[in-house]
């Protein structure tokens, strides 16, 4: 069975995979395909900071590329949770050239919308509000968004992209990172250099409350109505207490709902700078031809003042956490444990972990929990989550076959991480992981828009797009004690947090979700 | 101006030249101004096609750029061939012919040896086709190679990997109801269908119940023989030492009997009726409707993929610029005309929209799938859309791995094997009459069967607009007897 990921979750797995495929068994075949590969790829940074990895595979006339922006929900506070997600949409409304049918004209139209709105939130959220005077405010605010309308070339954009062939055209948003993405045909390269940098450059926004509206559609879509969705923004809120991973990709529904134009200004200036943005370009592309253009397009963008850091560090966890969730659902089964960013040393371990127990029929997981015991229909982890830049989670998850109980499914699962505590795993396991990596590295050049993200990835966490096949030594030099160890470290009762689906007939969620909300609806 | 003509001028000397060094001209201000090099002529390749004499159809394509081969199979057979009382059975065996291991190599010892070596092989049965897949890294060929045709040719059907499968499907029953996703498109089928379809009925506890490893063997022993199969091999291989490979492992394998698989007929039952489904832990509505769709054969098929590219194809399509950036009503909003190989598909137009935006929602998709034919697509629509279609084009044959995907999927259906060539010069010849016409003739809204799933009291102010709704009752039928 599938575990149905939100799309902005989605791309974790994605880089899981990519963090945990990276070995070769024979040695001297990495620095040979290290140093092949290396021909065919140029590093580019602009003056403003905005680092461009450009990657000749002339294979077919196309080419995709991928934006990495180094902003995520991580970067939000309390008021603006999903904020990082909004503006991603806002990133397909288009600029002063692009989406519109008179700019000068819809320019003053947003201005006055946007103070209309202001307005409207003010008396809004006053404690001492009158209904009539937001009624009023409100009346005033959808007449400025009806006249702001008016000038919208609706999408005009996406339909650029895809009028010129444009194939794969979306983004996504993480807890650590804003991905931008799509292919185009080869002969299409200055397309990509002035829409890329033009979104960038003088995004607008546009419909900006209409699309808060689709935002919050889609947070009905994948947290509320969805069993699964409503349990991991239980999970992920009751594992970190301090760190803003804390709070839902997709944020608060209240927050949704209140964030403004303004708030996504102020966060684009702050977090949309060249030097937070890495870009890989993969396909049939020159880079002589292609920097020259970069040059042009992208130079355009002002640098910027640095972005603040995030300062909040999760303290180490002393307490074990439990969400039970009472749902109309079947049983659902999680269980995760506070880890080190991706960056640090014992990552390779980890990866090596996770493998063992979760990769394929193989794995210790799907042998005990759904060959042996039949508890299980499907058991394995999440990898990293919510994010991977900074201290995260590593979680499992079972499937209860119909009829079992969580605590069944539970009980397997503590007994394999058990296992690793107090036995070393077999040399064919760790041979196993090995070869696997190495194959999956392989796998993973045959695809332009997969290269881009995986060297974006690398580039952005490690500095050095190079760590993608770098990162085999390090599994090389895993050991079977270094895996005992962090299992050891890692699996403790104070450092875990569980959260299950108890299935409950009387249905109290469809109460608690029935509720009219206590935000005004506009 | 002086900047955008001498940057004109400089693109063609470029291309007569064929030099790929670029100039570092100015940075154009607008869309429009950019000019761009024509793409190199598309040559789609053809794979080798060779017929062993036991009748299995072998297709090649090397491909060296990475040291892999995959190779995919079609096989004649199918869910719809199933008895009705034995619905689940094709499933079950597509499953366990892989996990159950094969004479020469049991389950186990399969999946260890397969990962062992970052290999895989898969068996699965949908509804029109069985489909067989390996992957392993070149240097692993030949073994793997006959992994995967022990599996095909002599699979054990392990009676303990059976349970496992089907413990799975009873749990799968179990959870039918959890997602509205899994809702809508289980019983959307059944609406246009019908309940009993082979097109739309599902397994249940009773007809699992009743399947036997003996019926899974019945099956293998009917379908799977070379004479029912097509290959496709990608990868590092040079083509006559594969093909020598292939027919060590598949050439003693006998022809089986030539019979003729009985067509399975579909019908629709689909009234223009409200259908409502109760959900109540979701803060949404699900909106479905539509109709029959067509067969991919149809000589509207280009004329209909226009269509579709102009309701809901791209970001700038209808749908997504009226229902969802216009209106903000739903994240996801979808609709066309669907096409099947062999059976026709289903037309539909689904959102997701808050309970009290349910009529709004409902409204909209009816008001959208009207405007094809009142305010039917301009010739600017038309263009932009066949614009966006051919442009395109080079990445349905951007890779060796998607070619060989469409030369096996039209050599099974029967397709002509230029299908991808028809496809180019068939989209290049619409027109915008012909769009209208088409979309007239084949988007009916008021067929429309329209399914609504979500909260009771939200939806039910919309729901009180119509005369009648039909509520379904999507409770699972416990087992009669466990087994």
């Amino acid at each position: 069975m599938n575990i149905p990921f939100p799309r902005y979750l989605r791309h974790f797995s994605f880089l899981l995979v990519c963090v945990s495929v990276l070995t070769i068994y024979a040695v001297p075949a990495l620095s040979q395909d290290l140093a092949s590969f290396e021909k065919h790829v140029t590093v580019h940074t602009l003056k403003n900071g905005w680092t461009f990895i450009i990657v000749e595979r002339p294979v077919a006339p196309v080419f995709a590329f991928m934006t990495r922006v180094n902003v995520g929900s991580a970067q939000e506070g309390a008021g603006i949770t999903g904020l990082a997600h909004m503006f991603e949409h806002m990133a397909f409304k288009g600029t002063p050239r692009i989406g519109t049918s008179n700019y000068e004209a819809e320019q003053k139209a947003l201005t006055e919308l946007e103070q209309a709105y202001q307005a409207y939130q003010h008396e809004r959220l006053s404690p001492t509000a009158n209904a009539q005077s937001v009624q009023e405010r409100l009346n005033v605010f959808k007449a400025k968004q009806n006249e702001a309308a008016a000038y919208v070339v609706k999408n005009e954009f996406g339909d650029i992209v895809e009028r010129e062939g444009g194939v794969n055209l979306n983004a996504f948003t993480g807890a650590d990172v804003t991905g931008y993405f799509y292919a185009l045909p080869a002969n299409k390269v200055e397309l990509f250099a002035y829409l890329e940098s033009e979104r960038f450059l003088h995004p607008v926004f546009r419909e900006f409350y209409k699309e808060r509206d689709v935002v919050m559609e889609e947070r009905r879509l994948r947290t509320e109505s969805r069993p699964i969705g409503r349990l991991l923004e239980q999970f992920v809120s009751t594992a970190f207490i301090a760190h803003p991973y804390h709070h839902p990709v997709i944020g608060y529904a209240s927050d949704i709902q209140s964030y403004t134009m303004t708030d996504a200004e102020q966060f684009y200036k702050r977090y949309y700078i060249p030097s937070n943005m890495i870009t890989a370009v993969v396909g049939d592309v020159q880079a002589n031809a292609l920097i020259p253009l970069l040059e042009q397009y992208f130079g355009r963008i002002p640098s910027g003042s640095p972005s603040p850091p995030i300062r909040t560090v999760e303290s180490p966890s002393i307490a074990e956490k439990t969400v039970v969730l009472q749902d109309p659902a079947q049983p659902f089964y999680i269980e995760g444990y506070h880890k080190q960013a991706v960056t640090h040393e014992d990552q390779p371990a980890f990866d090596a972990l996770d493998d063992i127990l979760t990769n394929g029929r193989t794995s210790r997981f799907y042998r005990s929990l759904v060959r042996d015991k039949k508890i299980a229909v499907s058991a394995g982890s999440f990898g990293a989550y919510p994010g991977e830049k900074y201290p995260h989670l590593w979680t499992a998850y079972a499937v209860p076959a119909r009829g079992v109980t969580n605590q069944e499914v539970q009980q397997a699962i503590r007994e394999e991480l058990e296992r690793l505590k107090t036995e070393e795993i077999t040399d064919e396991e760790l041979a196993k992981f090995r070869t696997r990596a190495k194959a999956g590295l392989v796998r993973s050049l045959g695809s332009n828009l997969g290269l881009a993200m995986s060297l974006t990835d690398y580039q952005s966490l490690f500095g050095d797009w190079r760590e993608l096949f770098r990162y085999i030594d390090r599994f090389d030099q895993v050991t079977k004690s270094d895996i005992q160890r962090v299992a050891r470290q890692t699996f403790q009762a104070s450092n875990r947090i569980v959260a299950m689906i108890e299935t409950k007939a009387t249905h109290p969620v469809a109460r608690a979700i029935a509720q009219p909300s206590s935000h005004p609806r506009n | 101006m002086f900047t955008i003509h001498a940057r004109k001028t400089l693109v063609i000397t470029m291309f007569l030249l064929g030099t790929l060094n670029v100039p570092a001209w100015a940075q154009v201000e607008r869309v429009e101004e950019l000019q761009f090099p024509p793409l190199p002529d598309i040559q789609i390749l053809k794979p080798t096609r060779v017929v062993l004499e036991n009748g299995l159809v072998v297709l090649l394509l090397e491909d060296h750029e990475l040291p892999l081969i995959n190779v995919s199979m079609h096989i004649r057979t199918g869910s719809r061939l199933e008895s009705p009382d034995k619905v689940g059975l094709a499933s079950l065996t597509g499953t366990v012919m892989r996990t159950g291991g094969s004479t020469t190599l049991s389950g186990d010892t399969l999946d260890d040896r397969l990962e062992g070596k970052a290999a895989m092989i898969e068996t699965s049965i949908g509804e029109t086709a069985g489909t067989a897949s390996m992957s392993c890294l070149s240097d692993d060929f030949s073994q793997v190679i006959q992994m995967f045709a022990d599996v095909l040719r002599q699979p054990t059907f392990d009676p303990e990997k059976l349970a496992i499968a089907k413990n799975q499907m009873l749990s799968s029953i179990a959870r039918q109801n959890d997602s509205p996703d899994s809702i809508v498109s289980r019983e959307y089928k059944k609406l246009i269908y019908g309940n009993d379809s082979p097109y739309a009925r599902v397994p249940t506890y009773n007809t699992l119940g009743s399947i036997t490893r003996e019926d899974l063997i019945m099956w293998h022993r009917t379908y799977y023989h070379p004479n029912r199969m097509i290959m496709g091999l990608v990868g590092d291989f040079e083509t006559s030492e594969a093909l020598i490979r292939i027919k060590r492992v598949f050439g003693n394998w006998n022809r089986g009997p030539a019979i003729d698989d009985p067509s399975i007929p579909f019908h629709t039952t689909a009234n223009p009726t409200v259908y409502y489904i109760e959900k109540q832990d979701m803060t949404q509505a699900k909106i479905i409707m539509g109709h029959l769709g067509l067969l991919r054969n149809h000589p509207d098929y280009y004329a209909i993929v226009v269509t579709n590219q102009i309701l809901s194809g791209s970001f700038g399509a209808r749908l997504f610029s009226n229902v969802r950036s216009q209106k903000g009503l739903a994240y996801d909003v979808h609709g066309g005309i669907g096409f099947g190989w062999d059976y026709p598909g289903l037309a539909s137009l689904s959102m997701s929209t808050k309970t009290e935006t349910t009529g709004q929602g409902i409204d909209a998709l009816i008001e959208e799938a009207r405007k094809m034919v009142t305010a039917p697509p301009t010739e600017q629509e038309v263009q932009k859309a066949k614009t966006s279609i051919l442009n395109s084009f080079v990445f349905s044959v951007d890779s060796r791995s998607k070619i060989m995907g469409k030369f096996l999927t039209y050599e099974y259906y029967q397709y002509p094997t230029d299908w991808l060539v028809r496809f180019r010069k068939g989209i290049e010849a619409v027109t915008t009459q012909q769009v209208r016409s088409a979309a007239q003739q084949h988007l009916s809204p008021e067929k429309f069967a329209i399914l609504v799933v979500g909260p009771r009291e939200g939806t039910a102010p919309a729901l009180a607009r119509y005369q009648t709704v039909q509520e379904l009752d999507i409770s699972i039928p416990q087992p009669q007897t466990e087994n």
